[in-house]
């Protein structure tokens, strides 16, 4: 019997996405209709590259994993059903994981302050969402010529609605 | 007959989209459905926890679900295209990968007896009926010439959404075409507004949004019609940046579909919530 060794790294992302990076044959179908490739440093086919090629470091540290905005275009149009979308999710817990995100630090304490409010209340505190968002980048103004508007609208509510049983969402985000 | 359904609003229709929770909620007392919210629902993680950890990205939405479930649900309607996304997405996950099923399963302290029926609201529609719709018509859309924007969650990844085609989806045209509007052929139903990269990285989203807008004008569309929280305040709120950094930004009022159904259905635009909205919907309102 045959038996290939992976990579551990590529054994770590195999984990998390049931995928082998080794399927895409490179097209390029998925840059060419990626609506952020405008905004990256790499394209994301060649993200995927430096991981076939064992190039980790330079994957996981490229701004490409950011700015990916989750659209999915990439995934549905591979002719090889790589989800690539994926692909970047697990790029992004490793990049994480390892301390490895040097640029976009923005979009990080984004997630970090949306996630937060839902291991706090359960749900998603717009309010303090920002809040925590802006002290975090020093961003603090930041579309604050809308803010006014929407508080008026009653868009946005200065308390946030906490569900009954936190006591599970606290052991979804412990035991994750 | 009454038709019931169980309900996911998600935390965007309880603060930015409330309009979007108002009209569906003033539609449904006019179309004889009735709605049951999941009691203690929580947050589906969207973008957030699928672009940071896998598990949590598939624990939460199976959280809900399983609520869903424990109170005698057998589908829910998800007005928002994320949580709708989200929920099928762990719902594959739950039934084609062992290992996530067994660490969420371990998680939650429940085993996970599936399956239950995850709608969009564009399903949901389909599902009342747009005949019924039709039938209740009181004051016709006529003078809408209608973009359906269907943006990435509903229809993508096309082989877990399971919904409609991934490039040319044709749906929720047919829900819009029964208020009477006419509904335009154009370019960018499907393409990416920015989603949730309108905090961090605005000019990202206000950049690609402009080009959506622009697309839809330009097919002689007055109107554009959607059907998620984060594409609305993409097209409608930041068409405020865009008429700072364009100074020849055409406006164009950006629509809830439930809001749509609801003026053709004779409710009050304010019933609606389309006062709510940072563009004008005036134009629309004949």
């Amino acid at each position: 019997m045959h038996h290939t060794h992976k990579p551990p790294f590529i054994e770590e992302l195999t984990a998390i996405t049931g995928q082998d990076p080794s399927q895409c044959y490179q097209c390029g179908k998925c840059s060419a209709g990626c609506p952020v490739r405008e905004f990256t440093d790499e394209a994301p086919n060649r993200v995927v590259r430096y991981v076939q090629l064992g190039f980790y470091e330079k994957a996981l540290t490229s701004k490409t994993l950011w700015l990916c905005a989750g659209c999915q275009t990439c995934s549905s149009r591979c002719p090889k059903d790589f989800h690539l979308a994926h692909f970047m999710d697990a790029m992004r817990e490793l990049a994480l994981k390892k301390g490895m995100v040097e640029d976009e630090k923005n979009t990080v304490e984004f997630h970090k302050a949306f996630l937060k409010q839902i291991e706090s209340y359960g749900r998603t505190h717009e309010v303090g969402m920002v809040r925590d968002y802006k002290l975090h980048t020093m961003d603090l103004m930041k579309d604050v010529d809308l803010a006014p508007t929407m508080f008026l609208k009653g868009k946005l509510s200065i308390l946030p609605h906490k569900v009954k049983d936190t006591k599970t969402i606290k052991k979804i985000f412990k035991q994750k | 007959m009454t038709m019931n359904f169980g309900y996911y609003p998600g935390c965007s229709l309880e603060g930015t989209a409330k309009e979007f929770d108002k009209s569906l909620k003033a539609v449904i007392g006019k179309l004889g459905v009735n709605l049951q919210e999941v009691q203690d629902w929580a947050c589906c993680g969207s973008s957030s926890a699928h672009a940071t950890n896998h598990m949590l990205s598939v624990a939460l939405p199976t959280h809900n679900l399983l609520l869903a479930k424990q109170q005698g649900l057998e589908n829910v309607v998800a007005p928002c295209a994320a949580c709708f996304n989200r929920l099928v997405v762990a719902q594959h996950e739950m039934a084609t990968d062992e290992k996530v099923r067994a660490k969420v399963e371990d998680i939650l302290e429940r085993p996970y007896n599936n399956h239950l029926d995850v709608l969009n609201i564009i399903q949901f529609f389909d599902r009342v009926g747009t005949d019924v719709i039709k039938e209740k018509v009181t004051k016709t859309m006529e003078h809408l010439n209608a973009a359906c924007y269907y943006g990435c969650l509903l229809v993508r990844p096309n082989d877990i959404t399971k919904f409609d085609d991934a490039e040319n989806p044709e749906a929720m045209e047919r829900v819009v075409e029964a208020t009477g509007a006419k509904t335009v052929s154009w370019n960018f139903k499907t393409e990416c507004c920015g989603a949730s990269h309108s905090i961090a990285h605005t000019e990202i989203a206000v950049k690609l949004s402009k080009r959506i807008i622009d697309d839809a004008i330009k097919h002689g569309a007055n109107v554009i019609v959607v059907a998620c929280p984060m594409c609305h305040s993409n097209l409608d709120m930041r068409q405020v940046n865009m008429k700072k950094q364009f100074p020849n930004h055409q406006e164009i009022p950006v629509l809830y579909l439930t809001e749509l159904i609801g003026l053709a259905l004779g409710l009050d635009a304010k019933a609606l919530g389309v006062d709510l909205h940072f563009t004008n919907a005036a134009p629309v309102l004949k």
